[in-house]
Parts: structure tokens; C-alpha cells; sequence
């Protein structure tokens, strides 16, 4: 079962925004709105109130479960989606699911879907599953083989910004200024430091590989989209997922979304789509917002502000700005939405 | 454990016997708040909730709903001055919804289709009195009426309607709308007695066997200015000559018309004589614009029909053909002061429009009824100081306008009907308000308000053809789907989709959502993601 690409709806009340709409027939919904969805995460699990991984693990799984009419098996590094998901013997999975190590999750859903073509299961489909540190730092190698043969994995990396279940170390994807517990908030360049870290998206799309996409927590509609997308081709493909981590960003639990979401307004973390490595897609920011609303929310940036809430270290936040003004520069973020023309 | 496959030994089991719902220190609760519009609404109408029907295209629906409150759909999509779009929370995404002109489009329906109102229920045997059938009387009529009591209505003048008859203009308000909406009560059972003046309600009520009467006698008489005026100069009250005009006469003001006032009635008026053939007329008024009590719609009108205004003047004389203006000027707390400066105006005639007064002597023999200011006094139930005897409308001071005459009619009917099963009336207690900072408006992408068609002003002049037109049907929706159902549920299934932890059940198309308090954690995302506010996260109850 290939899905066919949605269109967005013109309907106001809600714009499409919202995760379905009793207006419009359930093929225009998206698959959260299914009271049947596949809850391929179901509840009971640890994971923090607010979890953003939680809920981007189901919305990927559950849209690659309708996307190949259940036929899927999960991979998955350690880290908290595996550890809060299956203290044993309980499991949250309603899927098929293997965990192995931190580091090799990329090597071993690359053999699992050898084996399923050895075994003619060509219906079966693999995903494979990691956090910024599983797939950015110790799961990098892995992964770049996976890409560079082509294997026919998506694999998603659950991006919340640090090692947050050996307790928020910083990663290669922990953004500059952000307190972590290696990258304390002392001294005269507090947090992480700048012009560190890695570009997943940017360095997988070096590998030429069919598909890669960033996606946000904040718009399930992009998201469900691209992992639709990304289920109708083959070989190797990567998506990207910014997931708000209420313990580790020291945010409120309910911000989750609205974090993801800023993060996607103020260009800091650009949403964008590229086949064969170059960009095919970029989704439009609707209202610009400047980064510091978005730092203003979390505990992990507290010390650029003072106890009036004036910003004290004007220098980390016009430069944590400069970075998403070079994102819009960049992809041409901003401008009217890529749908407006259509109708 | 011989039976377990290699390196297991404890029956995997499922997460959901792990009820983390236990770790949860606040919890979600649906609600369902008052919407801004709702709260605005003087006749009480369910706005929010005949726009949810009408968003859906059962139109029906929609006008059943809003029928529950108010029998006048189609006038009030005409004459109502609209405070529920003034408090409309879309206008911080773009523009208020254009809840008025919806209105319009299903009372419209309504009319063509011959869509009917419920049948009364079973007879009480009660008898009610109502005196008066404008917007009041007829609002409490048709509400006594549903509550199974038996309405007679007494009208002096010929026709039924009150104002919305005698005194807005047909270019605003066409008949054929005022008596198919007032055919519908009658048809309900309502005895409508016109051109019958009641002079002493006390006797009338005695004589016939009435069980409580609902005075609703509107704001007849026209003030007057005491003007100086000499032999020749032709001074007209407005609302005669409006009144006057409904019955054929159409009175000679000349080609020069001065209009003196700056509220509704001057506005109407002025626009009235410009279709009456006048070439020059001016409004006069003692303060400026936006001191003036008539809407800017109004005002709009009247200029681009080319009606001119004189603020701060006041008229000092009258005489054959021309008038003396006295200019003021504001003192700091913005009120006129003459300045004593004067000046000449050519004109044929002269309309005061400065206000209606009551005319309350129907009352004098009614004991403990309490007056002031040329108004009846009334409790928050409507009864005035005379058991049995409740007021409402223009009588009453208050609003003045027609939707708050309808709604005070709804609300002495409710009364009436307590008053007469002798219990205490309950009044529906507000609900908390769903301003806008509880709404998440990200969800709602911008589209423009629809705007109603307008007669050219050019072709307005010699007829009294209706200036606004209707939405279609296709804007009609459009324009319904735009409310952001404030406050209330409208099924989104965000909630649905944004729970971490799989903690909201759906109950399927109309029954909303439940909380599965086994899982949720508490941790708000519903609360924060809802796009209409319905949800409040509370405590958890120890
Ligand atoms: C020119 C004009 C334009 C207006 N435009 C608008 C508008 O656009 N929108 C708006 O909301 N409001 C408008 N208003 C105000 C609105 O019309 C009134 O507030 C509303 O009609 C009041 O309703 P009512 O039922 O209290 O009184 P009325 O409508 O005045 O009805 C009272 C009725 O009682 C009858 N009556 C009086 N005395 C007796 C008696 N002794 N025995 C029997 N019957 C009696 C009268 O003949 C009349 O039919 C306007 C008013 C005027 C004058
Ligand atoms: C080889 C190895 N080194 C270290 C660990 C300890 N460890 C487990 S999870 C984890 C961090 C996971 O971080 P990330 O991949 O970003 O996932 P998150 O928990 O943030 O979702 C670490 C360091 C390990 N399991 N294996
Ligand atoms: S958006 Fe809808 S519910 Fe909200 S105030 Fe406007 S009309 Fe009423
Ligand atoms: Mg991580």
C-alpha cells in the first residue's frame, strides 16, 4: 500500500493544522485522527510527562504502520525511547521491535532488511530508530554505511538536543549556548559553545541518498507527509524529528509542541525535504518570531537572561538569532506558504 | 519456565498494566466556556453554537438553534448592530466573522423554505397579557407561547411590529421580512389584537382574566427642543414622520432638509428624505463624529448618499426658510458649550430626531409601579414594582435596540412563567468566558471576512429597495467556518492526537472525547495544544 500525497484543505476554521477535523473525510485526516491508528507506542509507558520523543516515535510509527498496512519492523538504539518503552518484561510496542546496542542500530536494521530480502519479504519494511547521540555521535559510522549502500532503512533520528537518559550530556546536536550537564552555564562562554556540533540532515543529504527530511513535533501534518514520502521509495532514507524534551530543556511539559514549533518559526531549526541531495521542499515560516521567545521558554538557556528577564548575554542570543538568520537565508524560509498558490 | 522461548524468563507483558496515571499531580477537564459572542449577545442567542450546525451546511439545524432564543433571524441579520462581532475573537487572527450576515442568510432560508419553530408545548391554562408588538412583545408572546400559555397581544397601532415596522426604514428593513417573521408567531397560537390602545392596564388585566401582563410599549413620543420658531417654518417630529410614512403619507419637507440630532433616528431619517426627493440634507448635530451615538455603518451611509454633516451646532431658531446654528465648541470633559458664534441656513424644513420618550399613563393605575426618568422601573426579572406586571424594551430605557428588546422579552417570559407556577425565576448562570488568550490561534490560517453586496449610492436615491444584500450560500459557509468556536469543543481531534501518552479516548462523531485517567500524566499538552480553550487543567482532586 503506497499512500497517495495529501494535498492540504482549504478549510478555515482550522486552516489544516489541527490533527483532523470532523469537516472533511477521513482520507484528508491525518492518521493521529484515527480512532483506529495503530498506537504503535502504546500508554503505560516512562517516558516523562510531556515526552516530545514519545509522541514523535508514535506519530513516525504510526504512519509508517498505515503506510505499509502494518508490515514493519522497528530497530532501536538505546537510549530513552528504548529504555522508557521496554523495562522488561513489559513492552510498549505494538509493532515489531529490536533493540541492540547505542552505537549500532543503523548496522543492524541494514541487516535486517538483507534478510528480509533474502527472504523475498519485499512487503516487510524497515525503520530504524535512534536519539541524537545513537545517531549523530556513536551510531554516525553505522549510519553513513547504511547510506552509502543504499539499504533500504528509513531511519529517524529522535532529536532532543542531548544524551538525556545517562543524564543530559551534551551531544553533537546540542545547540550553541545550551546549558547541559557537560557544558555547564559558567563562565565568560556559557553553555555549549558556538560553531560546534553537526548537521545530520546536511550530511546525510552529502550521501545523495533518495530522501531526507527534518520534521518538528509542532506540525503533524508535514510530518505524517514526509514519512508517507518517504514509505513510497526505496533504499535509504533519513528523517530528522525535532522532539522537545521537557527534563532536559527544562521547560514546562505542556510547551512541548509550542517549543517544537517556535523552533520552526524563528529558523532555528529549518523543516525542509531534499531527494538525491538536493532541497525539494522547505516549509514556509507562517509568523516569523525572534529566537529569544523561543529560548525564553526553557530552563536550558535561562542564564542569557537576567532575574527581570532582560536579556544578560546579548552576544549568545544575537548569535543563536545570526544562526536562524542564516537558516532563512539558506532554505528561503520565509514568503507565503508553498500551498497558497495552489488554490 | 521450560516453556519460554531461549534467554526469557518472565511472560512478556504489555506497558498498560503500568498505570502511570498515578504520577499525575494536575488533570485535564473538558469545558465548555461562554464564548466572547454569546457573552455580547443582548438577546442571548447561542451564537457559537448555531454557527457549529451552520459550519456543517445543516442550515436548518443552525436556525433551530438560534430560534431557541430569538423568533427574528432575518431582521436581526438586517438591523442588529452587531456587538457580537465587535467581540469576536477571529478579529485577532484577521477579521471578526461576519456572524450578522449569516444571520441573514438562514432567516433568509428560513422565509423560502417555510422552515417552521416547535410546536408550544401542552397548555398551561394561564392567560398573559402583552401590550405592545414590537420586537419585545412579540419576543415574549412567542416564548409564552412555546411554554404553553395563552398569549393575547394588544397593539394600537394597525399593523404589528412596533419600530421595526414604523420606524426603521424599509431600504434597511423590507416588510416582507418584518411580517413573515411576525406571520410565524401568530401562526403559533398568539391572538394579536391590533389597533388596540390600551389605556389602563390595570382594568384590563382585572376585566379579562388575565394571569400576569408584559408591558412593552416602546419609546413613542419624539422630544422636542423647544425650539423658537416662527409662524412659517415647518418643524417635523422623526419618528411621525417615519411612522407617517409607513402609512402612506409622505410628508413635504421641500428640497432643503435640516435633520437635528446625531443618533440612528437622524441618520434614518435624513437618508429617508434624501430618497424623498430632498437635494440638500444636512445633520446637525452639538458634538463631533465619534461622540455621535449613531453606528458609523450608519453614518457611512448617510454620506455616501450625500448627506452632509454640521458637528458642533446646535439650532437656535426656526423660521420660514431658513434656520439660525449656534456653533460650540467641547470644554475638557468633552461636552458642548455655545460660543454665542451664529450663522444662517437656508432650509425648507426641520426634523427633530432627538430622542424618543415612553408614554407611561396605561400605568397610573397600577399600584407600586415605579418610574424614572420617563422609564419603567423593572427588577432584574423584569417585574416591575406591580405584581404580575413586568416591563421590557424601550419602556424600560435601557439598550434600545432591538436585540435587547428581544432579549428582555425572553427574559420577562421566563419570569412570567415562574411568576405564575409561583417559583422563583432561575436565571442560567454565565459560564466562565473564553477570551482569546485561552485559544492556541496558530491553528487558525488567516481568510478573509465575505463581504456583503451593496446597492451603488447612486442608485439608491428615488426608491427604498434594500441597500444591503445577502450572502450565497457557498459565502454562507465559508463565512460560518471561519468561527473558531470559541470555548467550546468542535472535534479537531487535537487533543486525540497530541497526548503523549494515549490518554484520550475518541467517542466518535458528536460525542467528543474522554480522558483515560489510568495514563495521563497530566502533562498539559492538550490543554496548551487545543485550538478553541475547552480544556482547563486543574488540580488533582486529592
Ligand atoms: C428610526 C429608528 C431606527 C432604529 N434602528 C434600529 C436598528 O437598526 N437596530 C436596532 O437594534 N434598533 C433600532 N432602533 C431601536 C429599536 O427599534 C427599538 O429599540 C425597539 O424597536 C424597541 O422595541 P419595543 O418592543 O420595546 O418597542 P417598539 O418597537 O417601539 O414597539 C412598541 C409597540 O407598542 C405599541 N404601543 C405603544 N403604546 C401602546 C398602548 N398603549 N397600547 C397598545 N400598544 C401600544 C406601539 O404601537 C408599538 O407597536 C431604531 C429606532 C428607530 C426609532
Ligand atoms: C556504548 C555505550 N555507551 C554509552 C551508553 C550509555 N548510554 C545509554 S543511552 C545514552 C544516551 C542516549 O542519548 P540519545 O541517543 O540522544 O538518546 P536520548 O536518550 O536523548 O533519547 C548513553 C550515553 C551505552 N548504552 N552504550
Ligand atoms: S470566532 Fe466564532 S465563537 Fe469565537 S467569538 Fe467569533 S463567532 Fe463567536
Ligand atoms: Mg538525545
Amino acid at each position: 500500500m503506497t499512500a497517495e500525497p495529501r494535498s492540504r484543505v482549504r478549510f478555515y476554521q482550522v486552516g489544516s493544522f489541527a490533527v483532523g477535523n470532523r469537516l472533511v473525510g477521513s482520507d484528508q485526516r491525518n492518521a493521529q485522527s484515527d480512532p483506529g491508528r495503530a498506537n504503535s507506542l502504546t500508554s503505560g509507558h516512562r517516558a516523562c510527562e510531556g515526552c516530545g520523543e514519545a509522541l514523535g516515535a508514535r506519530y513516525v510509527l504510526d504512519a509508517a504502520m498505515r503506510a505499509t498496512g502494518g508490515r514493519l519492523v522497528a530497530v532501536n538504539a538505546t537510549g530513552c525511547l528504548e529504555v522508557f518503552s521496554t523495562p522488561y518484561p513489559e513492552t510498549s510496542w505494538r509493532v515489531a521491535w529490536m533493540h541492540s546496542l547505542f552505537g549500532n542500530a543503523p548496522a543492524v536494521a541494514s541487516g535486517v532488511a538483507a534478510a528480509l530480502r533474502v527472504k523475498g519479504r519485499s512487503d516487510v519494511r524497515v525503520v530504524g530508530q535512534a536519539g541524537d547521540g545513537g545517531a549523530v555521535d556513536i551510531g554516525l559510522g553505522c549510519l553513513s554505511g547504511l547510506f552509502e549502500r543504499n539499504d533500504d532503512v528509513l531511519f529517524v533520528c529522535y532529536d532532543n538536543q542531548a544524551y538525556m537518559n545517562t543524564g543530559v550530556q551534551r551531544s553533537g546536536a546540542t545547540p550553541p549556548g545550551a546549558r547541559t550537564a557537560t557544558t555547564e552555564a559558567v563562565g565568560p562562554a556559557p553553555g555549549n559553545g558556538f560553531g560546534q556540533g553537526k548537521d545530520m540532515a546536511l550530511i546525510a543529504m552529502a550521501h545523495e541518498i533518495p530522501y531526507v527530511a527534518t520534521a518538528t513535533v509542532g506540525d503533524l501534518f508535514d510530518l505524517e507527509t514526509k514519512v508517507e514520502r518517504a514509505m513510497s521509495m526505496q533504499g535509504a532514507r533519513y528523517l530528522h524529528v525535532l522532539v522537545p524534551c521537557p527534563l532536559g530543556w527544562a521547560a514546562a511539559p505542556r510547551d512541548t509542541i509550542r517549543l517544537a514549533r517556535l523552533a520552526q518559526q524563528t529558523g532555528i531549526f529549518p523543516v525542509i525535504e531534499a531527494e538525491g541531495g538536493g532541497v525539494t521542499g522547505v516549509s514556509k515560516i507562517r509568523h516569523r518570531v525572534p529566537v529569544e521567545e523561543y529560548l525564553r521558554l526553557q530552563g536550558r538557556y535561562a542564564h542569557l537572561f537576567d532575574a527581570g528577564g532582560a536579556v544578560a548575554a546579548p552576544e549568545v542570543v544575537a548569535g543563536l538569532q545570526a544562526i536562524a538568520d542564516r537558516n532563512i537565508e539558506r532554505y528561503g524560509l520565509l514568503g507565503d506558504e508553498p500551498d497558497k498558490e495552489e488554490s | 519456565m521450560k516453556d519460554k522461548p531461549f534467554a526469557i524468563t518472565l511472560d512478556v507483558g504489555s506497558s498498560l498494566a503500568n498505570k502511570t496515571g498515578s504520577w499525575r499531580v494536575e488533570r485535564p477537564v473538558y469545558v465548555d466556556r461562554l464564548s466572547p459572542c454569546n457573552h455580547a449577545c443582548p438577546a442571548g442567542e447561542d451564537i457559537q453554537g448555531w454557527l457549529y450546525r451552520a459550519e456543517e451546511g445543516d442550515y436548518e439545524g443552525a436556525w433551530s438553534v438560534l430560534v431557541e432564543t430569538n423568533p427574528f433571524p432575518a431582521v436581526m441579520g438586517r438591523a442588529c448592530f452587531r456587538p457580537c462581532e465587535a467581540a469576536c475573537n477571529r478579529s485577532g487572527v484577521d477579521e471578526a466573522v461576519g456572524i450578522n450576515a449569516i444571520e441573514r442568510f438562514l432567516g433568509d432560508q428560513a422565509i423560502d423554505q417555510g422552515w417552521e419553530v416547535p410546536v408550544p408545548g401542552p397548555a398551561t391554562g394561564h392567560r398573559v397579557l402583552v401590550v405592545g408588538s414590537g420586537p419585545a412583545g412579540l419576543s415574549a408572546a412567542y416564548h409564552l407561547c412555546r411554554l404553553g400559555h395563552e398569549v393575547e397581544i394588544h397593539e394600537a397601532a394597525p399593523m404589528p411590529g412596533g419600530m421595526l415596522r414604523y420606524g426603521i426604514p424599509a431600504y434597511r428593513l423590507p416588510r416582507r421580512v418584518v411580517d413573515a417573521e411576525i406571520e410565524r408567531i401568530t401562526a403559533m397560537g398568539v391572538t394579536l389584537v391590533t389597533g388596540s390602545p390600551i389605556t389602563d392596564a390595570s382594568s384590563v388585566m382585572a376585566g379579562d382574566g388575565f394571569d400576569a401582563a408584559f408591558v412593552a410599549v416602546g419609546a413613542q413620543r419624539g422630544r422636542d427642543a423647544e425650539i423658537p420658531a416662527g409662524d412659517a417654518a415647518r418643524v417635523v417630529d422623526a419618528v411621525l414622520l417615519l411612522h407617517g410614512l409607513e402609512e402612506g403619507r409622505r410628508p413635504g419637507l421641500g428640497r432643503r432638509v435640516v435633520v437635528y440630532g446625531g443618533g440612528d433616528t437622524a441618520m434614518d431619517v435624513a437618508r429617508t428624505a434624501e430618497r424623498l426627493g430632498a437635494t440638500d440634507t444636512v445633520v446637525v448635530y452639538r458634538r463631533t463624529r465619534d461622540r455621535m451615538p449613531a453606528h458609523d455603518e450608519e453614518v457611512d451611509d448617510a454620506l455616501a448618499e450625500g448627506v452632509r454633516m454640521r458637528w458642533l451646532s446646535t439650532v437656535a431658531r426656526a423660521e420660514g426658510g431658513r434656520l439660525v446654528l449656534e456653533h460650540m465648541d467641547l470644554d475638557d470633559e468633552g461636552l458642548p458649550r455655545p460660543t454665542g458664534e451664529l450663522e444662517e441656513l437656508e432650509a425648507d424644513s426641520l426634523v427633530l430626531a432627538l430622542g424618543q420618550d415612553a408614554d407611561l399613563s396605561l400605568l397610573d393605575d397600577l399600584s407600586g409601579v415605579r418610574t424614572s426618568g420617563g422609564t419603567v422601573e423593572v427588577d432584574p426579572d423584569q417585574m416591575t414594582g406591580c405584581s404580575g406586571v413586568f416591563a421590557g424594551g424601550d419602556v424600560t430605557g435601557g439598550e434600545r435596540t432591538i436585540t435587547g428588546a428581544v432579549g428582555e422579552g425572553r427574559r420577562a417570559a421566563a419570569s412570567i412563567d415562574a411568576f405564575m407556577d409561583g417559583r422563583a425565576p432561575t436565571r442560567p448562570l454565565d459560564r466562565p468566558l473564553a477570551a482569546a488568550d485561552r485559544l492556541n490561534l496558530w491553528y487558525f490560517e488567516d481568510a478573509p471576512r465575505m463581504l456583503r453586496p451593496r446597492l451603488e449610492a447612486a442608485r439608491r436615491r428615488t426608491n427604498f429597495d434594500e441597500v444591503v444584500g445577502g450572502l450565497g450560500a457557498d459565502e454562507a459557509l465559508f463565512e460560518a467556518r471561519r468561527c473558531m468556536s470559541c470555548g467550546n469543543c468542535f472535534e479537531c481531534d487535537n487533543c486525540f492526537g497530541v497526548c503523549p501518552d494515549n490518554a484520550v479516548i475518541k467517542l466518535g462523531p458528536g460525542k467528543r472525547y474522554r480522558f483515560d485517567l489510568d495514563y495521563c500524566k497530566g502533562c498539559g499538552i492538550c490543554v496548551q495544544e487545543c485550538p478553541c480553550g475547552a480544556i482547563d487543567l486543574i488540580p488533582e482532586p486529592r
